[in-house]
């Protein structure tokens, strides 16, 4: 089920858009800010709400890197992994992330704390490597400031 | 100093809100326009003036806008193309972060040229802080009267909107970012019709890079002589260039069009870190043809660098240094260009992955010379012409360069049964 402030927010987006369907990518946008993940329930919510089948929101929904179709930790961290990433060195961030928290790419730490995914190129390439943690993103990156990083999400 | 109308207000992390842009003569071309010339002039000016796309693919502005029909009732569109995801490409997110205004007037005066009714900023996931500050720049410019009805008393009415994504490089090819405008998956549409006739919920629409709108308010004011004089060759005005890679400074600086490699590199990059040479650089993103030391004099514009067998793109350069494998360097390109491929045509689904696992296999040390000539198989299969976009023709530009520049490299790996470099793994 989702909740009246889901449902009041998507309403509001639907009266921006000629379409229902075109709404779609703001739903699950609007889902997955309250509850970190889109689960196959609210894909049938949102389904019912914009006169379309569950799959073909689906479709949607598993398209885009950035909507969550498993559950993910508290943190989601996004490491760059393309060229100007690679060039200086990413991997070194990478091996400290997998050890630190005993993860591969896409796997969720034990405790909940942090999911570690892999991320296209951040925009930053002047200043790589680099990487995202939620909504804030560190550049210039070492390896020995992986860890004090961390520390600062709960 | 070289003049830098489009960055040079922008102090190092601030932000020109609406009353520092309104005084450094923001706004000023938009009450010029809406004053003094119809949407046809407007695109006329555009069109003299030659400004051709910063996005990528370097087509003529005004030419672009001369398409979209100017008779006829329903809503057209203007999109800002500010789904800045190329890797290696870090130009835009300057200007958004820096003068949003100068793109909302640039946006203004472009929309009102084609007669739009709505605009929309379509903006990439990952500019958490370009989108805060685009969101505070469009408030305070609907509330300045510059947006909505009545603009400036003129009877030209224009809402704007910011749609952030949600992270697929497809977003970034014009008829893909209409259909996710659409709520749909960002697959490419057929063309034509193009999006000038046929675009946004099958309305007219112009879809239009970042760097390019913000050129729009300047050329206005200034006109098309002073925008031709900013550059050293036939393309004109000034470009955002980039460097990163092992270079000393790597950064992006506005600067003439037209300056050479060597000058980028050297001047401005401060050239190769203590220790590292250089062996080739992609000019303008991941998915432009390497340019190599035999290039290092020729000019950064659409032109000479065309010639030079590559694109300018978007004019931010990616380094390859020495101690750097030319293979492993094309893997990582391949690999993001198989995962981020839509799936939708063949050649590029199956041809991408098959292209990234050869790769692969090479910097293992498992691969064939058999394996060189399916690369060099696959840079025609999946070239111009036998894709549904440009996806997958650009994800072989810097493979085919790099298998005629780098040959040897490649080679080497098939008889050494190993990447010569080995400083990288994957």
């Amino acid at each position: 089920m989702l909740t009246a402030t889901e449902i009041s927010r998507i309403e509001h987006e639907l009266q921006q858009v000629p379409v229902k369907k075109a709404a779609v990518i703001e739903a699950l946008k609007i889902v997955q800010e309250q509850r970190r993940w889109v689960s196959d329930e609210n894909v049938e919510d949102i389904a019912t709400l914009l006169d379309m089948s569950a799959d073909e929101v689906d479709s949607v929904a598993t398209f885009y890197n950035l909507i969550f179709r498993r559950p993910v930790g508290r943190h989601v961290i996004l490491l760059c992994d393309s060229i100007s990433c690679w060039v200086m060195g990413y991997e070194g961030l990478r091996s400290k992330l997998m050890e630190l928290l005993q993860v591969k790419y896409g796997q969720t730490t034990q405790d909940g704390r942090f999911t570690l995914l892999p991320n296209a190129c951040l925009g930053c390439c002047d200043r790589a490597p680099a990487l995202m943690v939620d909504n804030d993103l560190y550049r210039d990156l070492k390896v020995d400031e992986i860890e004090s990083i961390l520390m600062k999400y709960e | 100093m070289t003049e830098a109308p489009l960055t040079g207000h922008i102090k190092d992390g601030e932000t020109l809100d609406l009353r520092a842009y309104e005084a450094i003569g923001g706004y000023q071309a938009l009450r010029k326009v809406m004053q003094e010339m119809t949407p046809q002039e407007v695109t006329a000016l555009v069109k003299e003036s030659n400004l051709r796309g910063r996005g990528g693919a370097g087509f003529s502005t005004g030419m672009k806008w001369s398409f979209v029909p100017m008779d006829g009732k329903g809503p057209k569109y203007l999109i800002c193309n500010a789904d800045e995801m190329e890797p290696g490409t870090f130009k835009d997110r300057w200007l958004l972060e820096g003068n949003p205004h100068q793109l909302i007037e640039g946006m203004i005066i472009s929309a009102y040229a084609i007669q739009a009714d709505i605009s929309f900023v379509f903006m990439r996931w990952a500019y958490k802080e370009a989108a805060a500050i685009m969101r505070k720049a469009l408030s305070e410019a609907y509330a300045a009267g510059y947006l909505g009805s009545n603009i400036l008393g003129k009877d030209y009415h224009l809402e704007m909107h910011l749609h952030t994504g949600v992270g697929r490089y497809m977003c970034g090819e014009e008829t893909a970012l209409l259909n996710s405008l659409e709520g749909k998956r960002a697959t490419p549409r057929a063309k034509p019709p193009f999006p000038q006739i046929s675009g946004l919920f099958g309305r007219p629409t112009i879809v239009n890079n970042v760097e390019t709108l913000s050129f729009i308010p300047h050329i206005m004011n200034k006109g098309v002589a002073w925008f031709q004089s900013l550059s050293r060759t036939g393309d004109g005005g000034t470009k955002i260039y980039g460097v990163s890679g092992r270079v000393n400074k790597p950064g992006a600086w506005e600067l003439p069009m037209g300056v050479t490699v060597r000058e980028l590199l050297e001047e401005y990059a401060g050239g190769m870190q203590n220790g590292y040479g250089f062996r080739g650089a992609l000019p303008g993103g991941a998915s432009t043809d390497f340019l190599t030391t035999e290039h290092l004099d020729v000019p950064m514009d659409f032109t000479a660098i065309a010639a030079a067998g590559s694109r300018l793109g978007t004019g931010t350069m990616v380094v390859l240094d020495d101690h750097t494998c030319p293979v492993g360097f094309v893997h990582n390109l391949e690999h993001f260009f198989a995962q981020e491929s839509c799936g939708f045509c063949t050649p590029c689904r199956e041809g991408l992955p098959w292209t990234e696992k050869i790769l692969y296999a090479l910097e293992q040390g498992h691969g064939t010379t058999a394996d060189l000539e399916q690369l060099d198989l696959h840079t025609r299969w999946l070239g111009p012409g036998n894709t549904f976009c440009a996806l997958a023709p650009g994800a072989m530009e810097p493979l085919q360069s790099a298998l005629k520049y780098f040959r040897e490299d490649f080679e080497r790996h098939v008889h050494e049964k190993k990447c010569p470099y080995g400083n990288h793994s994957h």
